[in-house]
């Protein structure tokens, strides 16, 4: 029974960081039609800057949670505005491959840099021990990750499907050309929607630096299991996304306690029986 | 009447010269590989010439069908698992330790084009890049592999039970022949009906279907021919090294050899050839140094897309000297 929560939490959180992902690869295909490569990248961003931040500047945990988005948010739109706005006409293979080199090369510099083995990164003091909940023990820090991505996946649902920025942006995703007669600045939309992406994956990078460790190649493994979430779930909606996550994050987790040979396989067999099953993924539209 | 003729027997005496240079330069660039054990390191070479057949087989699917696969590491790795084990465990001769190399990838690329023809486009990458992720993962876990070690001294036999490919000349002929005939495989393919249809596939897959052609199935073959000529780059590259490991099946090998079909250039026969021979060397130049490869691979593949998305080969025959000599 210990074993089943036990793993139902390490589902849970794997969910967790399976649905900020595949939302934030969802939000960017949506508009730019660009399947980024490099989100796995930005993630390992994410974790790294909050670590160099801590150790050069000493700045936290708390504020790392806000800073390192930021400064991959802005750092992915500087990519966006200077290169890859230049590939949106184009075959959308491009754009893919343009990410994969983009991702090598980022990957690559920290591995040369910092070498391949990770770095500890500590939870903050507040979060540290954890509860006993009478069926398992809960390390706070964990809870908190689940707790704290959830609500990040409902601002982000809310902010496209609730405001004037999202309806200009789900405008945009219809007829980029009409909204751009209407006088909206659609280029401009689109760098900001890669530089939300990118922060959303900067922030799920800094969640999990406590939890795993901060190492250049944390990213590129998560980023393919990813991709099977998002063929999954299809990249239709932005809902379809959060709950496929969730529910691939946990149905790795139960497969660890009953057949654990299968749990690195797990979601690639989900994925090829959905595509068999329903080709167009769970919440996908007919393409 | 008369001025057309004429220009019509000039049309027919240039295409008649420039099919002669090109015989000329095919010539050349054999007797050039016939001779090159003399100059360069054999296995170096031998490399090459696998890695070259593994970037043509893969460009069977990008340039002619307009697929683009993430997870040919799979076939050409799964081949090196397979002619591998056939020859260590089972002790067969090389041509048959290849051959079910070849038919192992096949049956690879008839699961995984199966299940990945169901989406188009970008899914379509994903999908392998995924399943090639499985495949990884089951090479790791799976007895006949040796997980991490892999399989390790594989004797490379004698050719026909005559042949000792142990004498690394004997290998080195072994391996152009393969090569040869796998590239002219690939020739033959993209200029049959079939392989007109894979490019009326690429071009407009609506039409294509609108004329009555059954898309799925033309793209499953096409999948499962570069599959199993991945995999005999892949079963003759066991042999050449002697082992069989990860790396061969990890999603950095599928990556290597999109760069190389990239740069060299997409859809041209001898495009990856080029892109597979730099891509080689620049990794045999870097191999001695500390600074890791994955940061040229890297910019390389951002310069490609940015500036010259048709490659090196594609842009000299787009360029005024390339249209001269009738490409």
């Amino acid at each position: 029974m210990q074993a089943l929560f036990g793993q139902l939490l390490i589902g849970l959180i794997n969910g967790s960081f399976y649905a900020l992902l595949s939302l934030g690869l969802a939000v960017i295909f949506g508009l730019l039609r660009v399947i980024n490569f490099a989100h796995g990248a930005q993630y390992m961003l994410g974790a790294f800057v909050a670590y160099l931040l801590l150790q050069y500047l000493g700045i936290g945990y708390w504020a790392a949670l806000i800073v390192a988005p930021v400064i991959v948010g802005l750092f992915g739109a500087a990519v966006e505005r200077t290169m890859l706005s230049r590939l949106y006409k184009l075959d959308p293979l491009y754009g893919l491959l343009f990410t994969f080199g983009l991702a090598l090369t980022i990957e690559g510099t920290f591995r040369y840099l910092y070498g391949a083995s990770g770095q500890p990164y500590a939870a903050p003091p507040q979060l540290a021990g954890g509860t006993n909940l009478g069926f398992m023990f809960l390390p706070n820090y964990r809870g908190w990750v689940v707790v704290v991505s959830l609500l990040a996946c409902l601002g982000t649902w809310l902010l496209i499907e609730k405001t004037k920025l999202g309806s200009y942006l789900r405008a945009a995703t219809e007829n980029p050309v009409l909204v751009q007669a209407f006088g909206v600045n659609v280029p401009l939309l689109l760098t900001f929607t890669y530089a939300l992406g990118a922060g959303l994956a900067a922030f799920a990078g800094v969640l999990a630096a406590p939890v795993y460790q901060v190492s250049p190649l944390m990213g590129t493994n998560l980023i393919i299991v990813v991709f099977a979430v998002v063929v999954v779930g299809g990249m239709g909606s932005i809902m379809g996304a959060i709950v496929t996550g969730y529910m691939l994050g946990i149905a790795e987790g139960l497969t660890k306690v009953f057949y654990p040979e299968a749990s690195n396989i797990v979601i690639f067999v989900i994925m090829a029986i959905v595509l068999l099953l329903r080709p167009a993924g769970l919440f996908g539209r007919d393409a | 009447m008369v001025e057309l003729s004429e220009k019509m027997t000039t049309t027919i005496e240039t295409e008649r010269s420039t099919s002669r240079l090109q015989a000329v330069l095919l010539l050349l660039a054999v007797g050039c590989l016939i001779a090159a054990p003399l100059f360069f390191y054999p296995i170096f070479l031998m490399k090459l010439l696998c890695f070259a057949l593994f970037a043509c087989a893969f460009n069977l699917l990008l340039g002619y069908t307009g697929l683009l696969s993430f997870g040919h590491a799979t076939f050409f790795g799964g081949a090196a698992y397979f002619t591998a084990h056939a020859m260590k465990e089972w002790g067969v001769t090389p041509e048959i330790g290849v051959l079910i190399g070849v038919a192992g990838a096949a049956l690879l690329g008839l699961i995984v084009g199966f299940v990945a023809i169901r989406r188009q486009g970008i899914y379509f990458a994903m999908i392998t890049l995924a399943l090639g992720q499985m495949f990884y993962f089951f090479c790791l876990q799976a007895q006949f592999t040796h997980g991490e070690d892999g399989i390790q001294s594989v004797p490379r036999g004698h050719l026909f039970g005559i042949v000792d490919l142990g004498n690394t000349t004997n290998m080195y002929y072994f391996v152009l022949a393969v090569f040869v005939i796998g590239v002219a495989i690939i020739w033959r393919f993209i200029n049959s009906p079939f392989g007109m249809i894979l490019k009326s596939i690429r071009e407009n897959e609506a039409r294509a279907t609108s004329l009555g052609y059954s898309v799925a199935r033309y793209k499953l073959g096409a999948f499962v021919m570069s599959a199993a000529l991945t995999g005999l780059a892949g079963g003759v590259k066991a042999l050449v090294f002697q082992f069989a490991t990860l790396t061969d099946v990890g999603w950095q090998m599928s990556g290597e050899v999109i760069l190389m079909t990239l740069l060299g250039g997409i859809g041209t026969l001898i495009g990856p050839i080029v892109g597979a021979g730099l891509v080689v060397t620049l990794q045999n130049y870097l191999a001695t140094s500390d600074f890791p490869v994955t940061i040229i691979t890297g910019i390389v593949f951002m310069v490609c897309v940015l500036l010259f998305r048709r490659g090196i080969i594609g842009e000299f025959y787009a360029s005024r000297l390339g249209k001269k000599l009738g490409f």
